[in-house]
């Protein structure tokens, strides 16, 4: 499996990505690739990741400006087809500002910039990302972020949850930011899109003290899912 | 040529996380007597014509899920 990780101005996660991805794939360069913001030949690549950061500064809103870059639109097109897209933390931000995830993300309701170890339990999804983890599963990978409070309109939300798009969920007690029903990361409906806000890129090697951030960047590829 | 002003807040019912900590910074500088505080932003520019502003306002200034916006023109 070959992995595109996009490079915004500002992203800052993309390495760490880029890294995953390859561990993830049996290791090796030739397993992962940046992707400019300016690119839109995504050909050759069988997932991509949307990775953390401030991408164009988020000067406007978290993620707006970006989501109408040429390599989103290109994302767009790749989704579409059933292609795996993973969008963490900016990304997230940045796939609920053009559209491929529902919801928004406001900022933290204490307005702190948070930065540590949590937990976060497996939703009932059925996303290829998610074809190594069992619902109910526990895993610990890092928080960090400021603008990570998920809301959606009452309706959209009972949407989500109705259909399996929860992904994710702080575990309980562990909600670090208000966002509405605990929820840490979502699917598109089709679930070959998913968003999450703490970090699974930083959380696949033994030195960082956990590794259960790879079962994630596994999923697809167990899951047969390459577009 | 116009110029614009384009007001754009958080909606109604939606925790405001910045207009809260300015709130909470309101007792300690002696203004007991005010509440309620609603952080927002103002875009102003100049357009052509008054023709795309929703559109603009749609796609990009503002996020329709959490915000409101209102748009203000002027005769440039």
């Amino acid at each position: 499996m070959i992995w595109g990780v996009l490079q915004f101005p500002g992203s800052c996660d993309e390495r760490d990505a880029l890294n995953a991805c390859q561990i993830a794939s049996g290791g090796g360069p030739g397993h992962a690739r940046l992707v400019w913001h300016e690119e839109t030949d995504l050909s050759g690549l069988d997932g991509i990741v949307v990775p953390g950061g401030f991408s164009y500064g988020d000067y406007l809103r978290a993620g707006a400006i970006a989501g109408l870059s040429p390599a989103m639109t290109a994302v767009a097109e790749f989704a579409a087809e059933g292609g795996p897209v993973l969008g963490i933390c900016n990304g997230f931000q940045v796939l609920c500002e053009c559209g491929l995830l529902p919801g928004a993300l406001l900022t933290n309701e204490r307005t702190r910039f948070i930065c540590r170890q949590g937990t976060l339990v497996v939703g009932e999804s059925d996303s290829p990302f998610l074809a190594g983890l069992e619902p109910g599963q526990e895993i610990s990978i890092p928080f960090k972020h400021q603008s990570g409070r998920f809301f959606a309109p009452p309706e959209m939300l009972e949407e989500i949850e109705s259909r399996g798009q929860v992904a994710f969920r702080y575990a309980p007690g562990q909600n670090p930011n208000g966002s509405l029903n605990d929820i840490a990361g979502i699917t598109n409906e089709a679930g070959n899109v998913l968003g999450l806000m703490p970090h699974p890129e930083h959380a696949v090697e033994a030195f960082s003290g956990s590794t259960d951030g790879l079962a994630i960047f596994r999923g697809p590829a167990l899951a047969g899912a390459g577009a | 040529m116009i110029k614009a002003r384009i007001l754009i807040r958080p909606k109604e019912g939606i925790l405001d996380a910045q207009g809260k900590a300015v709130e909470n910074a309101l007792p300690a500088l002696g203004f007991e007597e005010i509440g309620h505080v609603r952080v927002g932003r103002i875009v102003e520019l100049e357009a052509e014509s008054p023709d795309r502003l929703e559109d603009l306002c749609e796609k990009l200034l503002a996020n329709p899920l959490i915000e409101d916006y209102e748009i203000e023109t002027f005769a440039g």
